[in-house]
């Protein structure tokens, strides 16, 4: 079995007006076998910069970790915040020094640049970047979450409108997939900052 | 640093806690062509001596003022050669955070690049420091920025500043003149008479070289002989 289905992922980012969302599931499993529903996908990388990685946990963690390291050592020496931009350029570098030998993700980028605007990325294992302007989809259910993001997204949503979008996509998707579910987290931002819920679905 | 066999640096404290050799290397610096910088609230202009040694010389190969990236130059007073090993190395810089963030690196980035590789050769075996000072002008987000960098890899932040043989009298020139509202024409108007307060022998388009970067397109370019002529036109 692919060695990108062996812990099982869902994950959702998506543009509202002036606000983006990003969504994933909670589950930790080995192959069949859940073995936790807490399990952080989704990650802060600035205020206005979240990242989600879907794939090997291992590696999910891994680049967390790494990544942490670069935006902390940037902001200390340039006395400034990574843009959104600038972050997806570093993470697609990041993947493609691995190349021949590559972390098991395929990440998700969400933020919004200094105008407000909202940003969204997705790439593969090894850093080839896709820009879009609605949403952006990674995982174990790829199939589900671009249906029922292509059927439920429209355009200029408010926060709360997005919210409940990218909540009924992810949740629709993940009953229909063995390897994701098993609790879900939301985190909505705005200029404002950020709120992060988490969804009540199906615990199987 | 160096591919020397040399495992010490030759730059060494005095008992008066000197380094000499940085010391010397300024020395360098001021027998060099005299380079001013001037920061205008809407860009930066960079100008120096270009005076060649003879008719004979072929001015067109001869420059000074080089670029970093699209919003960022530089120029030198000191050795020539030194100062061409700084301006590849730090363009290589640049070019490897451009490959790595998708951005320009900010002006004061390049800066402490330059000023870290200019330190290194301080303490590493088997190499001399630099015998130059570079004055570096560029715009980028957070406005324009002009620095100067010496030969120790001690960096300032200008409003206006001379480096090179009539550094001193060019500064108390610029002293009086500067004020913070000052704009680019203004500025390029004031660095054509502070260049001429030194220069010897009478200063024309052909034997100064002059670099704008403006808010209107923050790119960093030469000025051509023929645009030249028209601000000493004015300035006369």
């Amino acid at each position: 079995m692919s060695i990108m289905e062996h812990n099982g992922a869902a994950m959702i980012a998506m543009a509202g007006a002036d606000c983006v969302a990003i969504a994933a599931d909670t589950r930790f499993g080995l192959r069949q076998q859940t073995v936790a529903v807490d399990f952080e996908k989704v990650f802060r990388m600035t205020d206005k910069t979240y990242v989600g990685f879907g794939g090997l946990a291992t590696d999910v963690q891994t680049l967390r970790a790494a990544l942490r390291f670069r935006l902390s050592t940037y902001e200390l020496k340039e006395e400034r915040v990574m843009k959104p931009k600038a972050f997806a350029n570093l993470l697609s570098h990041v993947l493609y020094e691995k190349r021949f030998g590559p972390y098991f993700v395929e990440p998700i980028v969400a933020g919004l640049d200094d105008d407000g605007k909202p940003f969204l990325c997705g790439m593969d294992l090894i850093g080839a970047p896709v820009f879009c302007g609605d949403y952006v989809v990674s995982g174990t259910c790829t199939p589900n979450l671009n249906g029922m993001c292509e059927a439920l997204w429209r355009p200029d949503m408010t926060p709360d409108e997005l919210f409940e979008a990218i909540s009924q996509c992810l949740l629709a998707s993940v009953d229909r997939d063995a390897l994701s579910g098993w609790g879900a987290i939301v985190h909505v931002i705005t200029k404002d900052g950020v709120t992060s819920k988490r969804l009540k679905g199906r615990m199987d | 640093t160096g591919d020397s066999s040399y495992s010490y640096s030759l730059t060494t404290f005095s008992r008066s806690g000197k380094l000499l050799q940085i010391e010397y290397a300024l020395t360098a610096v001021s027998e060099g062509k005299t380079a001013l910088g001037i920061k205008a609230k809407n860009g930066v202009v960079l100008c120096t001596d270009k005076k060649l040694g003879s008719r004979l010389v072929d001015s067109a190969g001869v420059k000074k003022l080089e670029k970093l990236t699209e919003n960022c130059g530089l120029v030198y007073a000191g050795v020539g050669p030194d100062y061409r090993v700084l301006v590849a190395k730090a363009r290589k810089q640049a070019q490897q955070y451009a490959l790595t963030y998708g951005e320009q690196k900010p002006v004061k980035g390049l800066v402490q690049d330059l000023a870290a590789v200019m330190q290194e050769y301080t303490q590493s075996g088997g190499v001399r420091p630099f015998g130059v000072s570079l004055l570096v002008a560029g715009y980028d987000d957070e406005g324009p920025h002009l620095y100067q960098v010496d030969p120790s890899g001690a960096y300032y932040g200008w409003k206006a500043s001379a480096i090179g043989k009539n550094y001193k009298n060019a500064r108390s020139f610029l002293e009086k003149r500067y004020s913070d509202d000052v704009e680019l024409d203004d500025a390029i108007h004031t660095a054509l008479l502070t260049m001429r307060e030194g220069f010897e022998g009478e200063m024309n388009q052909h034997n100064i070289e002059l670099a704008i970067i403006g808010d209107n397109d923050m790119l960093f370019k030469t000025l051509s002989p023929q645009e030249l002529k028209d601000y000493l036109d004015e300035a006369n």
